[in-house]
């Protein structure tokens, strides 16, 4: 028999068969753990929602990101050994951020490469590692259910995510599954936000720019949210969208998703 | 350089016009690169095959220069071998004085401003007529091109108008864009016909006619290379490919992804000089071809950049270029393949901070038809420029210190409980203004930490 392909079960009835419950490590991000704990919560109730047992291993920190992105090689391969010992013997990894599960599946292998014994290892994780908003809708066929939010929300394509990962649709389906949720178009929805990591902060004036530009795109897209998936991205529009007085609220697609779209939005008080 | 190219941007980004005129340019070329590549037939099939003829071109490249070279010469060019830019200049110039020549038409050419080109004429007393449009705007108000297919893009027809007015014999009666097309054809074509020697660049090497082609859409540079006595071409030696088959592949890939268009109004291919059966063409044609660092970019880990057929995607779709537009990256190429090959040309130490200026969101690879993975080759040079500790010392301790408290997830654990105790204290909902975060706060709000670190929350829960 082939094996089974997650995808066209999930394009045939939205539905996978559920045999066992998947067990999940959640790599929280050293952002979401930090500034937005609310996004890990949510991560944890929908990936439960969905049929998973989810751990949070104690020893892991941050992906190493900022070293990779920095051009320090070295302390970007330390930081993925950690990673990795910290996160390899669970079947599943799930992040909530496109970019951080961009670099454990795509540069962890080639920061690793030349190590006879670290490159396998990253290998075998990349391959196990998930976006959250791509695990919920290919691997577990999961949509929310009862879920209830009526706002009309933009969703912003993160860069790494669309572009390394291949995330576009996926964080569409679960949306059309809100009830009283209407997605507006977006005008440029894949163009970046400007924040590139450490870049907004090295070249603030360049990215202030690019960002103003996405902050009078998401008004002008008529929306009271703004969704994205990667907590980054969202912090440098949603502070953009409060320096320029907008009305638009800010959160991460897994908080509508887990039912806790009423809470309050980035920026607002719990 | 690299104060330079802050400060460069800083003035980029205060000047209006110039975003109005790269919005208006790039984003129609945007726009008509959508809609071309979407009612082309299986595109990502036809970037992966324009990407492997010219990796088999850049693997063989000593065999296809032979072969170039042998029919080149068959069909009566002579070829030249230039190492370096200073001697492509010096070959050039030589050129020019032994065929006497007091003026030429050069059309537009990329390799031509990389080498240096129009200083060298200038120096050697060389008048330089530049037949391509832009070119010509450029070269009337004193500047460099800022796009490598409209090198005036920071131009709004506004200004070009003015310009024009000023400088031409008959300028446009009318402000019409037609109308000043025209003045510029009167103005081009006197000098175009009376020149001695006529310097255009290439866009494709046909190792297996000796042939050379160009594409413009104004017929520049036919006009240019044709009716005088001389025709010199330089050329990257990277503009190889084997046969025709491959040049017209590579054509369609070029025009589509620079404007959109099928095929430029001009594709001409030029194989030696005049014949005698000919009614008209040059009496000499030579072929330069110029090194000047490709061979090191192969041997040296940047073998992809050489596949670059020069179509400006990459820049059109760049959200760093759309704000500071190309004058602010320093060199000769601008936007993300001129980030990556600047610091080959003009050095790491003086361009650090091109491949740094970049947000990593990969846009210029989607685009690029011969599928060069430029944020990875921007990455190679960070970490080059990490190595060699071009890296401002903040930065360098800010993120090894930060990495080693990462490694240690206890302490870590510590430090991430203490920042953000510390940032609760300047703001619940929104942060306006905080020490070390100026550069974020400065332009946009910063929204508070919710409290206590997720870890923090989850182990409480556990209990």
């Amino acid at each position: 028999m082939a094996p089974m392909r997650y995808f066209d079960e999930v394009e045939a009835d939205g539905i996978l068969p559920m045999t066992e419950r998947r067990q999940v490590a959640l790599f929280v991000t050293c952002l979401v753990d930090a500034m937005r704990p609310r996004i890990g919560f949510a991560a944890i109730e929908a990936l439960e929602a969905a049929g998973c047992d989810v751990a949070v291993p104690e020893a892991q920190t941050c992906c190493g990101q900022p070293a990779l992105n920095s051009g320090d090689r070295q302390d970007a391969a330390a930081l993925a050994r950690n990673t990795i010992r910290a996160l390899e013997e669970y079947p599943f990894v799930v992040v909530p951020s496109g970019s951080c599960a961009g670099t454990i599946r795509v540069h962890y292998p080639e920061i690793l490469a030349d190590d006879p014994v670290w490159g396998p290892r990253a290998e075998a994780l990349a391959e196990r590692t998930w976006e959250i908003l791509a695990f919920l809708d290919q691997v577990c066929g999961w949509r929310p259910q009862g879920v209830r939010l009526p706002v009309t929300a933009a969703y912003h394509d993160s860069c790494a995510g669309l572009r390394e990962l291949g995330i576009k649709a996926q964080p569409r389906r679960l949306l059309r599954a809100v009830e009283a949720l209407q997605l507006a178009p977006l005008a440029g929805e894949e163009t970046c936000c400007g924040f590139g990591g450490t870049f907004c902060v090295k070249y603030p004036a360049i990215s202030n720019a690019i960002t103003d530009e996405k902050a009078a795109a998401i008004e002008a897209s008529g929306a009271e949210l703004l969704l994205a998936g990667d907590l980054g991205c969202l912090m440098n529009m949603a502070g953009k969208l409060h320096r320029r007085g907008a009305g638009v609220r800010a959160m991460h697609t897994v908080e509508v998703l887990a039912g806790m779209g009423d809470g309050p939005a980035i920026g607002e008080e719990a | 350089m690299n104060a330079g190219f802050k400060l460069r941007a800083a003035e980029a980004l205060a000047d209006p016009l110039l975003k109005v005129a790269v919005e208006r340019t790039a984003g129609t070329a945007e726009a008509k690169r959508a809609t071309a590549v979407a009612a082309f037939d299986a595109f990502e099939a036809a970037r992966t095959r324009a990407a492997a003829i010219k990796d088999h071109v850049i693997a063989h490249l000593g065999h296809y220069l032979e072969q170039f070279e042998a029919n080149a010469i068959a069909a009566g060019a002579q070829v030249h071998w230039a190492e370096t830019a200073d001697d492509a200049c010096r070959i050039v110039v030589d050129l020019c004085r032994r065929a006497g020549a007091k003026s030429v038409a050069r059309s537009k050419s990329m390799l031509g401003e990389e080498i240096g080109l129009p200083h060298a004429l200038a120096e050697a007393g060389i008048e330089r007529v530049e037949t391509d449009l832009a070119e010509h705007i450029i070269q009337l108000a004193g500047e460099r091109p800022s796009h490598i297919v409209w090198p005036a893009m920071h131009k709004t027809r506004e200004q070009v108008s003015d310009l024009f007015r000023a400088r031409h014999a008959e300028p446009h009666a009318e402000e019409t864009i037609t109308a000043m097309a025209e003045s510029a054809r009167r103005h081009l074509r006197t000098a175009m016909l009376g020149a001695d020697v006529g310097i255009s660049g290439a866009n494709f090497l046909v190792a297996d006619t000796g042939a050379v082609c160009t594409v413009t859409n104004e017929g520049n540079a036919e006009l240019s290379v044709v009716p005088p006595r001389v025709h010199i071409v330089t050329a990257g030696i990277e503009k190889l490919v084997p046969s025709m088959d491959h040049a017209i592949h590579l054509l369609r890939m070029l025009a589509r992804s620079a404007t959109g268009a099928p095929l430029t109004q001009y594709t001409t291919f030029y194989t030696g000089p005049k014949r005698a059966r000919d009614l008209d063409g040059p009496e000499e044609m030579h072929i330069v071809l110029v090194d000047n660092g490709r061979t090191k970019m192969r041997d040296e880990g940047l073998a992809e950049m050489l596949r670059c057929i020069r179509c400006g995607a990459c820049m059109n779709h760049c959200v760093v270029f759309r704000q500071i537009g190309g004058h602010a990256y320093g060199g000769t190429y601008p936007g993300p393949m001129g980030a990556v090959l600047t610091p080959t040309l003009d050095g790491l130490a003086a361009s650090r901070d091109l491949p740094q200026a970049c947000t990593m969101n990969g846009k210029c690879q989607e685009v690029c038809p011969v599928r060069i993975p430029l944020p990875t080759l921007l990455r190679g040079w960070r970490e080059k420029s990490w190595r060699e500790g071009l890296e401002p010392v903040s930065t360098r301790s800010a993120v090894r210190l930060w990495a080693w408290v990462a490694r240690r997830p206890w302490l870590y654990r510590l430090s991430a409980r203490m920042a953000v105790r510390a940032m609760c204290l300047f703001g619940r909902r929104w942060i306006a203004a905080i020490p070390l975060a100026g550069a974020w706060t400065r332009h946009r709000d910063l929204p508070a930490p919710q409290g206590r670190t997720f870890m923090d929350q989850y182990r409480r829960r556990q209990r």
